[in-house]
């Protein structure tokens, strides 16, 4: 394999993640409206979050094993 | 209009910074001619398998899914559940042992092993023509979409998007492409993920969508549950939006076409034939077929929300409308659920477009422009924000395809055509650097075919069915190529050229799309015409192979033939130390299982 994928997938996921959840607890609540009353910037930004570090445990663990 | 913020952007800049990197970093191994156009048979199966979706998950898949989800209804889903996934096992554990293990570069370069030169270049040709079409119209699609919704510039979106494919593509090979196409993967299954989960919540679930969508059938003058059930419809072209029945339905569209394009078509074949091992090349469509049997969910359902779901933004009234001056670029008011009309510019004026109700009864009812489906769910449910990151992966979908198409024509161009007839046996170094060129040509004739689409919408039409009669004969050629020793290069090939005249002469004696010559028949719609075209283009290339070759002598000798017929090639046997897992025959079980159990709950 010429370089884990998982990798570049892991970091794109939580830079993406940070932004959206960082900017989900700072941004007008009112915009929210549009998406049922749930922030939902502060929510699937979490999921990203996660979904990146999942990806780069999975990355680590290969690595290493 | 809506805008876009600064965070919408940075999501989008994130993403472009990411999918250059990448060819950035694949730079360095590119070196011979077969890691550019092969990636050196060196991936694993589970990178083959989601570059194996997504290489397919263009403008036609996002787009033009939603928009059958909101004008079929979840039938759209035999598209995969009868369509897409028996054909990607079949690939799988039929026909893979032939491409990977004949060692062609290329589709095309297996019909030359199998068959004869003829054979290939008629498919060489006929596929790289058709690869930049594509790639262009779905170009087209993306510039003309984000100009309609942001007032973005066609062309600076236009060479932007084409400028970043060809970047990478250039620069890692289809390496690169592959490597993207896992990442544009995720992407627009977490970018598309949150659009159904707020539209079924919004409409009260699954129960509510039904309800809802009961009064679309019941307006359209269909039995109840028509939008929310796939198979109880299908007892009659008369009961259902689509205009077939489940014998048209399931030879012409779950055989002919789907089989024709997965078994067939290098875009995706090219996958697999980059995979590190027999059993993963083999793999490699298993392994897509479990993301690609769920999609429906993923791009049918929000189309078919989008005919329900009540607007949560300011419109634009009828009064302020029809004040705009004609021939501009407009999002016009929902006409349905979320979906606007077709308009028209008619005496200098904006004018909706009516058609008669499908049940003949003379009523007329405004056109919907039913493309506007999924992009009008992200403007409706998406805050800013993750509005960025539904357009970042609305925008993934675009360059996978482009990427796809682009990489396909590269090999096909340079192994097929340029080493064939116009330069042999010159260095690997030199057809390195001719695919390479090749990236930049072919992303160049896209451009061009997007700008030839953005100036005669018509003619893309027509093009887009002639190469509907190109594939369809193409499956009967592999089967009987594949599965019948005495199939002869003659018979192939007289096999599809006259297969490619049938579908034609089918088109110009039918309605409603195409009955050039005569009206000998009228079908309910253009989607149970083109299913019969298959059928019968199909039919015609089998029977004329089949007696070209009993007529003619047997091209190649049984020797040259081992490895490419499956009488003449020995069981491919799993590798030894394979987990249950990994085996090729496991997985296929449980996908069609899986896909059956489908069909029956949303039968």
């Amino acid at each position: 394999m010429f370089l884990d994928i998982r990798i570049p997938i892991g970091l794109l996921f939580l830079t993406i993640g940070l932004l959206l959840a960082g900017y989900g607890l700072f941004s007008d609540p009112a915009i929210y409206n549009q998406s049922l009353g749930i922030n939902v910037n502060f929510y699937w930004g979490g999921v990203l979050l996660a979904f990146g570090v999942v990806m780069l445990i999975l990355a680590r663990i290969s690595r290493s094993g | 209009m809506v805008s876009l913020h600064w965070i919408d952007y940075s999501i989008m800049a994130v993403y472009v910074a990411f999918v250059l990197g990448i060819g950035w970093v694949l730079k360095r191994w590119m070196k011979t001619s077969t890691d550019f156009f092969l990636s050196g048979r060196a991936i694993p199966a589970w990178i083959t398998g989601l570059a194996f979706i997504s290489a397919n998950l263009g403008a036609q898949e996002v787009i033009g899914m939603g928009a059958s989800g909101a004008k079929y209804g979840i039938a759209t889903s035999h598209f995969y559940w009868i369509g897409a996934i028996p054909a990607m096992v079949f690939v799988g554990i039929f026909m893979m042992p032939f491409y990977y293990g004949s060692r062609a570069r290329s589709v095309p370069e297996y019909l030359k092993l199998r068959f004869d030169e003829k054979t290939r270049t008629f498919n060489a040709v006929s596929f790289a023509v058709m690869t930049v079409f594509s790639s262009g119209v779905s170009m087209y699609v993306l510039a003309r979409l984000m100009g309609l919704l942001f007032h973005w510039n066609f062309h600076v979106c236009l060479l932007v998007s084409a400028g970043i494919v060809l970047v990478y593509i250039f620069l890692g090979g289809l390496t690169s492409a592959i490597y993207n196409e896992v990442l544009q993967f995720f992407l627009i299954v977490l970018g598309f993920l949150p659009l159904v989960l707020l539209g079924l919540k919004d409409l009260g679930g699954w129960q509510g969508l039904v309800t809802a969508l009961n009064d679309v059938a019941r307006e359209e003058g269909f039995a109840e549950g028509t939008w929310t059930s796939a198979w109880h419809p299908m007892s009659s072209p008369q009961n259902n939006p689509m205009g077939v029945e489940w014998f048209g339905l399931s030879m012409g569209l779950g055989f002919v076409l789907s089989f024709a394009y997965w078994c067939t078509d290098f875009l995706v074949v090219q996958r697999a034939m980059a995979a590190n091992s027999m059993s993963a090349a083999r793999r490699t469509p298993l392994i897509a077929a479990f993301p690609k049997m769920l999609f429906p969910f993923l791009v049918i359902l929000p189309g078919m929300i989008a005919m329900v779901a009540a607007p949560r933004l300011p419109q634009l009234t009828a009064e302020q409308l029809a004040a705009l001056p004609g021939g501009e670029e407009i999002v016009p008011p929902p006409e349905r659920g979320l979906i606007p009309a077709r308009y028209e510019t008619k005496d200098g004026k904006l004018q909706k477009v009516y058609h008669q109700k499908p049940d003949g009864s003379g009523q007329l009812r405004p056109e919907l422009d039913y493309n506007m489906a999924v992009p009008m769910m992200l403007i409706n449910y998406f805050p800013t924000g993750l509005l960025g990151l539904g357009l970042t992966a609305l925008m993934a979908s675009f360059m996978s395809g482009m990427a796809g198409n682009v990489t396909a024509f590269n090999t096909v161009w340079t192994c097929d055509i340029y080493e064939t007839y116009i330069a042999p046996n010159r260095s690997d170094n030199h057809y390195l650097w001719v695919g390479r060129l090749t990236t930049v040509f072919g992303v160049a004739v896209s451009v061009l075919a997007a700008y030839v689409a953005a100036k005669f919408n018509n003619i893309m039409d027509l093009l887009q069915l002639v190469f509907a009669f190109v594939n369809a004969p193409l499956l009967a050629t592999f089967l009987l190529g594949m599965f019948w020793r005495r199939a002869t290069g003659h018979g192939a090939f007289a096999g599809l050229v006259l297969g490619t005249l049938a579908a034609a002469a089918h088109q110009a004696t039918t309605a409603p799309k195409g009955a050039w010559i005569a009206e000998l028949y009228s079908y309910r719609s253009e989607m149970a015409q083109n299913f019969w075209t298959a059928i019968v283009s199909f039919s015609v290339c089998f029977v004329v192979s089949v007696a070209v070759s009993l007529a003619t002598r047997q091209t190649k000798p049984d020797e040259q033939l081992r490895g490419l017929v499956y009488s003449l090639t020995p069981r491919v046997q799993d590798e030894p130390g394979l987990r249950w897992y990994q085996k090729p025959a496991v997985l296929a079980v449980i996908v069609l299982t899986a896909t059956l159990a489908l069909n029956f709950i949303f039968f």
